[in-house]
């Protein structure tokens, strides 16, 4: 589809970038220490953090992702969200307080907080900064495709755009500006989320029968790269037709053609009791001639909000044991992965004690459990009001904004955008944070005084904002979703194990940790490499070959990685007690 | 804008070592709970997906209600959580 942009848009993302820097150069002013620059001073009221926590970890994946994997397959999107939101009862109930207790500015402080070893420190800045990195390059694949249709500018500049404003947020006040776009881009997204939804439930539901709802679409790409669809030039001019956007119902309960304003509850019954079209997409080259054909799909609601749907999950509602492995697997490192972000980790050093860090958790949970119940409905809302872009699930929930109007759109694309940038942003301070105090101070031994260290830090931000716009040019065809599993997965492996065997078992030594981060990080990478999605969706292979080619049973690492970060650390540990203690 | 200079460390905190190991057994028998609830919906989905098509209340399907009551499981055992936790804080101080 080609969206056009709109000014309003442009406009107020203008005004949220505007407020953002205006912020940062604000602090920049406030900020002179190391302790200032990566961690607020300690300083931040636990409130703040807390929805500075959900600013953090709500990233496009969240928002977009998951609203359109809703929209174009239902209730699967919603595992997803389920996931996310139980590995904060991880970080609650088993890191925040001995986390906060231990560290200082780093993951790394925390893990080594009673031995200090150079190994501990290199192989978790090491984790820090491939963790950060992977969960890096989504953030900016994101940023650029969303830019060309929301505000009309090339892929590479939405990029590069989203690269300058973070590194201006992050080199003028460090932990500072991060926490308050955080603590912003947070609320305001849960707030439009909630006003979405109570629009969509104001709708209601209601039957299309026209023809043109119902009629199949078909895009033919020619091989001189020109484009067709339904049989004419792809454009808006005269002649030219484009793609429409889809979703709607086809029956109601009861043969009503229209529900009126419903409540939470009573919309998901109905939509339970009634019949959805979705779309079947088929693909065909003949002669270099690409041919992709979406015909309308009457679907039962009740098979719409079970489990299964998906063509990631569609495994659950067959035989095969790997599928459901490689759910379970799935389900273990969503759980896993959020205690195991560095760049949520380091959240907890930016408030005064222990309380701090466990009544924010729980604001955190609360402000992103609310946000993952509306995804639900917002996922749904676009499945039901023609807010489909059959090419574009990431467009979801823009265009479900857009049926409401252009004021309503303008403002969810700029908090798309602020969406991006609080994440990020956040990455890049852990990934800084990382840098100096782990591989530069503690590992390589440089002399630094408080100055020289923002002063790195600082440079390290820039450095790591240039790289992430690279990446996110060079990774321009992947996945967002798909990449931040790899990134969950990753984490998971290399750093919880280590974190929670130290606060639990005392046997544990400095060789164990460092042992466990390395294997669990290595394991879960070589898993991922070659496993049958990445040969499917990263080197291209078709289905069958990637099947084939495929070195693992199933693509997920965690539930295999994870134990195996475990062992690992026990195995080790046991092996250099004795050498330890002498 | 006062109070919002961050260029001070925080005076490192005073624990009390009974305290942080009474807030750890509170969170490690909640996370339990919390491990059991979520650990049956995932075997659930995965081992008898048909399960979830149930409609057992409110005209809602097992996926659906047990998704939503993983969700207010989590804010309701972090409230039961902070609550606890101040309550022993404040008893300590007490004495």
């Amino acid at each position: 589809m080609i969206h056009e942009p709109s000014i309003l848009s442009v406009l107020v993302f203008a005004g949220f970038v505007a407020i953002t820097l205006g912020l940062s150069f604000y602090f920049a002013r406030k900020t002179q220490s190391s302790a200032g620059y990566f961690a607020a001073g300690g300083q931040i009221h636990w409130f703040v953090n807390g929805v500075a926590f959900a600013g953090d970890y709500l990233s496009a994946a969240s928002f977009l992702g998951i609203c359109g994997m809703i929209a174009f397959y239902g209730y699967d999107g919603f595992l997803y969200s389920i996931g996310f939101l139980a590995g904060w009862v991880v970080a609650l109930f088993v890191v925040a307080e001995p986390l906060k207790r231990l560290g200082k500015y780093t993951f790394a402080d925390a893990l080594n907080s009673q031995f200090q070893s150079r190994a501990i420190t290199l192989s978790a800045g090491i984790s820090t900064l491939v963790v950060s990195v992977f969960y890096l390059i989504p953030q900016m694949v994101g940023a650029g495709t969303l830019i060309q249709p929301l505000l009309g500018f090339p892929y590479w500049v939405g990029v590069v755009l989203v690269g300058i404003i973070v590194v201006l947020i992050v080199a003028t006040a460090g932990m500072v500006s991060t926490t308050y776009v955080q603590f912003i881009k947070g609320a305001l997204l849960v707030l439009f989320s909630g006003i979405l939804t109570v629009m969509i439930l104001n709708r209601g539901l209601k039957v299309d029968t026209s023809e043109e709802a119902n009629s199949p679409q078909t895009m033919v790409k020619l091989a001189d790269g020109s484009v067709q669809i339904n049989g004419s030039p792809h454009g808006h001019k005269e002649g030219q037709k484009d793609l429409r956007p889809v979703g709607h119902l086809s029956k109601l309960p009861g043969g009503k053609t229209e529900t009126g304003p419903l409540g939470p509850m009573e919309y998901l019954a109905t939509l339970q009791q009634s019949e959805v079209v979705l779309w079947t997409k088929k693909e065909a080259i003949v002669d270099g001639v690409k041919t992709t054909t979406w015909t309308p799909t009457p679907t039962a609601g009740s098979k719409i909000l079970r489990p299964g749907n998906s063509p990631t999950f569609k495994g659950l509602q067959s035989d095969k044991l790997s599928s459901r492995l490689n759910f379970i697997s799935l389900m273990l490192a969503l759980f896993c992965g959020t205690a195991s972000l560095p760049h949520i980790l380091i959240r907890y050093y930016t408030v005064k004690d222990q309380a701090a860090a466990r009544l924010s958790t729980v604001v955190g949970i609360g402000t992103i459990g609310t946000f993952y119940v509306l995804t639900l409905f917002m996922g749904l809302g676009a499945m039901t009001s023609g807010s489909i872009d059959l090419t574009n699930d990431n467009m979801s929930a823009p265009l479900l904004a857009k049926s409401f109007g252009d004021l309503l759109f303008a403002m969810i694309s700029a908090i798309a955008f602020t969406t991006v940038l609080g994440t990020v942003s956040g990455l890049i301070v852990a990934a800084s944070g990382a840098v100096v105090h782990d591989l530069l101070s503690s590992v390589l031994r440089w002399e630094m005084n408080d100055h020289e260290k923002v002063r790195i830090g600082k440079l390290s931000s820039v450095i790591v904002g240039v790289i992430a716009i690279i990446l996110g040019i060079q990774f321009k065809d992947m996945n967002a979703g798909f990449l931040v599993g790899w990134a969950f997965s990753v984490a998971a492996s290399a750093n919880l194990p280590s974190l929670v065997m130290l606060l639990f078992w005392k046997g544990t030594t400095k060789q164990g940790i460092s042992a466990a981060i390395l294997v669990g990080l290595f394991s879960s990478l070589t898993w991922i490499l070659v496993s049958e999605d990445t040969f499917a969706k990263v080197y291209g292979f078709k289905a069958d070959a990637a099947a084939a080619a495929a070195m693992v049973p199933f693509s997920q690492p965690g539930l295999v990685t994870i134990p195996l970060g475990f062992l690992t650390l026990i195995v080790v540990s046991l092996l250099t007690r004795k050498k330890s203690a002498d | 804008m006062a109070g919002l200079d961050h260029g001070q460390v925080h005076p490192k905190e005073i624990e009390d070592p009974l305290i942080a190991a009474r807030n750890a057994r509170y969170g490690m028998v909640l996370f339990l709970i919390y491990l059991a609830f979520y650990g049956g919906f995932v075997a659930l989905n995965a081992f008898s997906p048909t399960q979830m098509e149930t409609t057992p209340a409110l005209g809602l399907n097992l996926a659906i209600l047990y998704g939503f009551a993983l969700i207010v499981a989590a804010m309701v055992l972090a409230l039961i959580y902070a609550w606890l936790c101040r309550a022993v804080s404040a008893a300590d101080q007490g004495k």
